[in-house]
């Protein structure tokens, strides 16, 4: 384990060193110290490394992930693991707005609660969150499962395409084209694989109902024109 | 009283009597049936098509007494342009100062990106990827190249961003500022859609604001983050619509961008709202006046590059463009139009489309006789990469000569040693958008 202090590293060779292939061939475990909500840690990576950062982090922590497991012992800031495209990112505390924005693929585990937009534009990642989301979770969710164990905010799923939605909680509203579906068996089974891998297990999969998209705004019709 | 023949249209001596409405023309008054038939706003590519004020109403004042020309041919008139000097490690160097302006596979066929690259790399300029990521084939023909993370981040690959040579965050389009894109579902393709996760066939919206920012502040960390991905070594270009240009190129200076790319709003694009096109944005031609103010009063200019791009056809556009300051521009609808678009070899099948080489606009709808704005492997078949990447090329070198031409006649070595005082305006409104005098004055209004 190499352990780093971003009050000596500068953020700019902690990533480059994270980028090296030599460097993350030599070395497979990360600890990073006062983090102190320094933007763009650990983004960019394309290894199979486990990073475990103490502290808090700002904007875009683990972001464009690939391969590579980030744990977050803290909050974390706006968009986080945007964009990842494989690997897992787990976050011990809360997540700010967008978390896991457009991730096409890994999972993302939130511990906490996730602010609003959380899984916007999601295009095949999966993300759980232990706690409840905020407004506009999964807006215009492409592809990808959400898991959220507690309340989900207003306009849940607004123009969803073709990712599902699993909340166990209240949901304030939903948006757009969300309706709430039928919870098959092979959704409950998804839900508590989900659960299992992200390490929760102290939430019965039954609880949670399903929610995905109409299809009635995949073209324009002007008979809808009341939901733009 | 009744015409001789009354199925016969009338002849135009009977209409001299007749007057046709400043506001409700024919144009108009087909639009109005139209939507009163539809239901719906009209959706089509291009650009605007309303007269506005543009780099026709500027001529170069040419050399004189006191300015002497450089013999063409003999002399030269370097046009190498070099983006992306602030903070990159590896800036893009181009043989020209005309660049090929961002454009989506999906919007075009795979022919036609492919013919965008071999054109641009006939003569050592670069093309820039589009909405949906970028195909392998773009990456094979494209030397130089451009990648585009847009809001929707459809096809949004990291491995992409570290293999292209500079990377644009759109924040807006000429043609639309402040709009998304759309992808009719004809033009969804298996492959289209695979691309962006999509299902087939349906009408794709592209987000209008990026999911994971809003404002100066957010831009400045997302910048910082692509570079960190890239290592720094990446030119990042911030590409803008025109709209309130001096404050958001001072604003993309300060969030750190190498490169500002300012569409003004004759900029293309390959399916929006008709409305949006016509009533949103500001032309090119002040917006580049602003930006140039922006960037000189940050004492930023040419060291934040500025590349322009909304209605440039000629080498004249280009030449006047570099002249008000920017560094480079980039092409789009000419482009389209090198490649085949609109081609009068064309007419029997635009006219079974119900129109006519010039007026063609659909680009929206995947029915593309020229093979360019489709997915239909029987269109695109048609059109060979090769041969359209040829004329492009060609056309490129006539912008390329053309602008040197000028800039030789105003006796300059380097197209970018053209500056304002070699401009006058033909009109006032163009004096005072471009802030060059009005011909024949020392009058620019707004400033005297």
């Amino acid at each position: 384990m190499d352990t780093i202090d971003l009050d000596i590293v500068p953020l700019r060779d902690l990533n480059a060193r994270l980028h090296d292939p030599a460097e993350v061939a030599r070395i497979t475990d990360w600890r990073i110290t006062n983090s102190k909500g320094r933007h763009n840690i650990a983004v960019g990576l394309d290894a199979p490394v486990t990073v475990s950062i103490a502290g808090h982090v700002g904007y875009y922590c683990a972001g464009m992930n690939e391969q590579a497991t980030v744990e977050v012992h803290g909050n974390a800031g706006v968009g986080l693991a945007e964009n990842m495209m494989s690997g897992r990112v787990v976050v011990h505390g809360n997540a700010s707005q967008a978390a896991g924005a457009t991730a096409h693929g890994g999972l993302l585990v939130i511990h906490g609660d996730a602010a609003g937009r959380c899984g916007i534009s999601l295009k095949g990642a999966d993300i759980v969150v232990k706690g409840s989301v905020g407004h506009m979770t999964a807006f215009m969710a492409q592809a990808g499962r959400l898991v959220v164990c507690g309340d989900a905010g207003d306009g849940l799923g607004d123009s969803l395409y073709e990712a599902v939605i699993y909340v166990a909680g209240s949901v304030h509203g939903l948006g757009a084209d969300c309706v709430e579906q039928p919870m098959e068996d092979a959704d409950r089974a998804a839900v508590a694989e989900l659960l299992a891998t992200a390490g929760i297990d102290d939430i019965d999969p039954s609880r949670f109902r399903r929610y995905g998209s109409a299809r009635e705004l995949y073209t324009f019709k002007i008979e809808n024109v009341g939901a733009y | 009283m009744s015409r001789p023949d009354d199925t016969a249209p009338p002849s135009l001596d009977s209409l001299w009597g007749q007057r046709e409405s400043q506001t409700f023309d024919r144009h108009t008054i087909h639009e109005i049936h139209r939507a009163a038939r539809e239901g719906l706003y009209r959706i089509r590519g291009f650009g605007a098509k309303r007269p506005l004020p543009h780099f026709d109403d500027l001529v170069f004042l040419g050399a004189s007494i006191s300015r002497y020309p450089l013999e063409g041919y003999r002399e030269k008139c370097d046009t190498t342009v070099t983006l992306g000097t602030r903070f990159a490690k590896t800036p893009i160097t181009l043989r020209t100062p005309i660049t090929i302006a961002g454009m989506s596979f999906g919007a075009l066929s795979g022919p036609a990106k492919e013919a965008l690259g071999r054109g641009a790399n006939a003569v050592g300029t670069s093309t820039t990827s589009g909405d949906g990521g970028i195909t392998d084939e773009e990456r094979t023909y494209s030397k130089t190249l451009v990648y585009q993370l847009l809001p929707s981040r459809y096809g949004m690959n990291p491995k992409h961003l570290r293999s292209v040579d500079a990377i644009e965050i759109v924040v807006g389009q000429g043609a639309k500022p402040g709009g998304g894109g759309m992808l009719l579902g004809q033009k969804i393709s298996d492959r289209v859609a695979q691309m962006r996760t999509l299902p087939k066939g349906i009408d794709q919206r592209s987000a209008c604001r990026h999911p994971d920012w809003t404002g100066p502040d957010d831009l400045a960390i997302k910048i910082q983050e692509i570079r960190e991905i890239t290592d720094w070594e990446k030119p990042i270009y911030v590409k803008i619509g025109a709209t309130r240009t001096y404050y958001d190129v001072m604003l993309c200076v300060k969030a750190g961008a190498d490169v500002i790319v300012l569409d003004g709003m004759q900029g293309g694009t390959g399916a929006t709202q008709d409305v949006f096109i016509e009533h949103v944005g500001i032309p090119t031609l002040p917006a580049l006046r602003q930006a140039v103010e922006a960037l000189q009063e940050l004492d930023m200019h040419r060291k934040v590059q500025l590349i322009v791009s909304g209605g440039i056809r000629t080498g004249a556009d280009v030449a006047k463009a570099l002249a008000m300051g920017a560094d480079a521009v980039a092409i789009g609808t000419a482009a389209l139009i090198a490649l085949g678009d609109n081609h009068p070899s064309l007419a029997d099948a635009y006219q079974r489309m119900g129109t006519v080489p010039g007026l063609f606009e659909d680009w929206q709808a995947g029915n593309d006789p020229a093979g360019i704005t489709t997915q239909d492997p029987d269109q695109y078949s048609r059109l060979d990469p090769e041969v359209a990447g040829h004329r492009l090329a060609n056309y490129l070198r006539v912008l390329t000569l053309e602008t040197q031409t000028l800039a030789r006649a105003c006796g300059k070595s380097h197209v970018h040693n053209l500056e304002p005082e070699d401009l006058r305006a033909l009109t006032v409104e163009a004096a005072a958008m471009a802030g060059v005098p009005l011909a024949g004055t020392d009058w620019i209004p707004g400033r005297s």
